[in-house]
């Protein structure tokens, strides 16, 4: 290495370079043999320092009890125990929820879902794709499906009550779907040749710019049943001196519409850029062979936008879990703790100074959060690339 | 001219017919309804007296209510420096922080399209975050990478604060500009490199290729060749990752106390012990915002721009 920089440094002094840049040689050359790393490591540098140290440092620290003493901080190793309160402890049915016995249509439901889950291991065990690692993969993410899926028929279709992680899980589920839905049909209408689309375009991004915060206030304004807008609505149902914010589902509901008012734009944003692209001679081909709107879209736009919506979703679908300002500001977390998000969680327990507790809800939202991801990026995007 | 082009072009496909262009009208003003009403009540809101607001709905302004400044003049004259300084450091952090997210960003998204990486395990030790690492026994390639690098988003700010806020102690930096760009760009980082890692690969290799046989350097070819030609991508990367940094609460509230304080603290300081000064509060997320548009505004046409349908196809 040493030897060869210095080659190329007298190579090229017989090539008279002036003698002010000789001293840069070694330099740009060894980076110019490196390109790869040159391009990555600023960024993985950064992330390392800034968020490795705080993600470790928070893996630590719920292990531990953490206590304010004279002049500093207190850690003392607890192990699983803020944990095991979650899932075992005091804490369960704010975390999990209660969960009474399965009543007969519960059971049903879940029998229903056990059985697709089934029946995809099934059908995968006998497709032509078998590996083993594929295979260890796929039971896995069944059997913690499958769990979800107890924790969700038993909480809610029951007499029983959803915890925080039920309540995030609904949250992101809704929030990302119905946003994503409306973001395509909104891209797919602005995409046209419409006069004023421009108009359009820029109005469907301005929700995404107000500060979460603000939003947040902006919509407990909107929702107050007396001094509100909707006033006269609530009026005419005689509900202007009920509060929505005594209906757990009420509430949720407009936690859900707060943020899908403000996070849709990010969702269309990226989809139109991507319909922008779709090169149109692929169109004009598929109108040529006589097909119809439908099938265009289909056969030639769906899979071209493919490769951002895949992306696009895995961001929302992580964003999504840390929703904290609405429910905080909006309803407080309440009724009881119906609209309380897991990050909500985290933060209420924080404010109550059990540090240890709050990075161990934190954590909990991170294994979920993970869990998720890896399953979408094998089950899902992996696939999206190979097609694309 | 380029809009003439385009229309031309796109002509035959995207042109609805008569009564599509009908439906499309009333599904967009729909729409937009719904997302203009809010900021309409936030306007109107910051002019109304306090005494106004709490006395019930009122909608139109002259007919409903008298309007009035006053909110505004609190905001913008009485408080004067108290509103400017959270201001300038919204400006300062977020510009900087965009700025250089961005650059960072899409040199690791270019590197992780265009060049092929392979981490050795005896390396992983540093990479105890790559929560996705479990699953593998394999070498990680460019795939792992990026999600390694996604993952950093899946902890929620509030159980990190703590350790981020030590970090920034023991460096001095706290409530300094400093302070808040080094977490922004960490904290933004990762949406910029998986954004931009789709707009990368559909930059046709055949452009970058014949640059290279040209002798042009990678460096040189991302500079002149890749950039420019992700243009649309990069500036709806940029005004995302602005948006973010612009709104963020959490890590400003830590990190930040008198000088550095940015605008969001100063809306959420608006809920006082009297409850939420809803007059106040509208001031200051209008004054927010503004300028936010202001860019969209300027900034849609790039977004708009398909380059690439002409450099993929022409």
């Amino acid at each position: 290495m040493k030897n060869s920089s210095l080659t190329m440094h007298s190579e090229a002094s017989v090539r008279s370079v002036p003698l002010v840049l000789a001293w840069r040689r070694p330099l740009a050359a060894r980076l110019d043999r490196h390109p790869g790393a040159v391009f990555i490591l600023p960024a993985v540098l950064v992330i390392l320092a800034f968020s490795i140290f705080p993600l470790l440092a928070s893996l630590y620290v719920s292990l531990t009890r953490l206590s304010f003493a004279e002049g500093g901080v207190e850690l003392k190793f607890v192990g699983l125990d803020n944990y095991l309160k979650l899932l075992v402890g005091i804490d369960r049915t704010h975390f999990l929820g209660v969960t009474p016995g399965l009543t007969v249509a519960s059971a049903i439901v879940l029998a229903v879902i056990y059985a697709g889950l089934g029946f995809l291991l099934v059908r995968y065990i006998r497709g032509p794709a078998l590996t083993a690692v594929g295979l260890v993969g796929r039971l896995l993410v069944a059997l913690v499906a499958g769990a979800f899926a107890w924790l969700l028929v038993s909480t809610l279709l029951t007499t029983g009550r959803p915890g925080t992680l039920v309540v995030t899980i609904i949250y992101v589920t809704v929030d990302v779907a119905v946003q994503y839905l409306l973001a395509l049909g909104l891209a797919l209408l602005v995409v046209q040749r419409l006069p004023g689309r421009r108009f359009f375009r820029v109005v469907f991004l301005l929700p995404m710019m107000i500060t979460p915060v603000g939003v947040a206030y902006l919509f407990r304004m909107l929702t107050d049943t007396s001094k509100g807008p909707l006033y006269p609505l609530w009026n005419h149902f005689g509900l202007s001196d009920v509060s929505w914010v005594t209906n757990p589902w009420g509430a949720r509901l407009a936690v859900m519409i707060g943020d899908i008012w403000q996070w849709t734009p990010f969702i269309f944003i990226v989809l139109l850029a991507a319909l922008e692209s779709v090169p149109e001679e692929l169109l004009e081909a598929g109108v040529v062979d006589g097909a119809n709107r439908w099938q265009l879209f289909k056969s030639i736009t769906f899979p071209a936008i493919l490769p951002a919506t895949t992306t696009v979703v895995l961001i929302r679908i992580i964003e999504a879990f840390k929703i904290v300002d609405l429910p905080n500001v909006l309803t407080n977390g309440g009724p009881g703790t119906a609209t309380e998000s897991l990050t909500l969680h985290a933060y209420t327990i924080w404010r109550a100074l059990d540090i240890g507790g709050s990075a161990a809800v934190a954590y909990m939202l991170v294994f979920v959060v993970t869990f998720v991801g890896i399953s979408y990026v094998n089950l899902f995007r992996r696939r999206v690339a190979a097609m694309a | 001219m380029a809009a003439m082009r385009g229309w031309h072009r796109y002509s035959s496909i995207h042109r609805p017919s008569p009564a599509g262009m009908v439906l499309s009208y009333l599904l967009l003003g729909g729409w937009a309804i719904v997302v203009l009403f809010p900021l309409y009540w936030l306007a109107i809101t910051s002019l109304k007296t306090p005494i106004q607001v709490n006395a019930g709905p009122f909608y139109i302004p002259f007919r409903d209510f008298q309007p009035t400044l006053e909110s505004w003049r609190y905001i913008i004259v009485d408080l004067g420096a108290d509103t400017f300084r959270p201001y300038l450091n919204t400006v300062v952090v977020g510009l900087t922080s965009t700025t250089i997210t961005v650059l960072l960003g899409s040199m690791a998204a270019y590197g992780l399209v265009r060049m092929r990486y392979r981490v050795r395990l005896g390396a992983i030790a540093c990479f105890i975050g790559a929560l996705a690492v479990a699953v593998a026994e394999r070498a990680l390639g460019n795939d792992d990478i990026a999600f390694w690098m996604i993952s950093q988003r899946m902890l929620p700010p509030v159980a990190a604060v703590i350790p981020i806020y030590i970090l920034f102690q023991q460096l001095g930096l706290l409530d300094t500009w400093g302070a808040l760009i080094i977490a922004y760009v960490a904290a933004h980082l990762p949406i910029v490199v998986w954004l931009m890692r789709d707009y990368f690969h559909s930059i046709p290799l055949e452009l970058e290729e014949s640059a290279a046989v040209d002798g042009a350097s990678p460096y040189r070819v991302f500079r002149s060749i890749v950039l420019p030609l992700a243009v649309p991508g990069l500036v709806a990367t940029f005004l995302f990752v602005l948006v973010f940094a612009w709104n963020e609460y959490l890590l400003a509230l830590f990190l930040t106390s008198a000088n550095a304080q940015t605008m969001p603290l100063t809306v959420a300081a608006q809920n006082a012990t009297r409850g939420p000064q809803w007059w106040y509060m509208s001031v200051l997320i209008m004054i927010m915002i503004i300028p936010v548009i202001a860019m969209a505004i300027v900034l849609e046409r790039f977004i708009a721009r398909g380059l690439l349908v002409g450099a993929v196809k022409g």
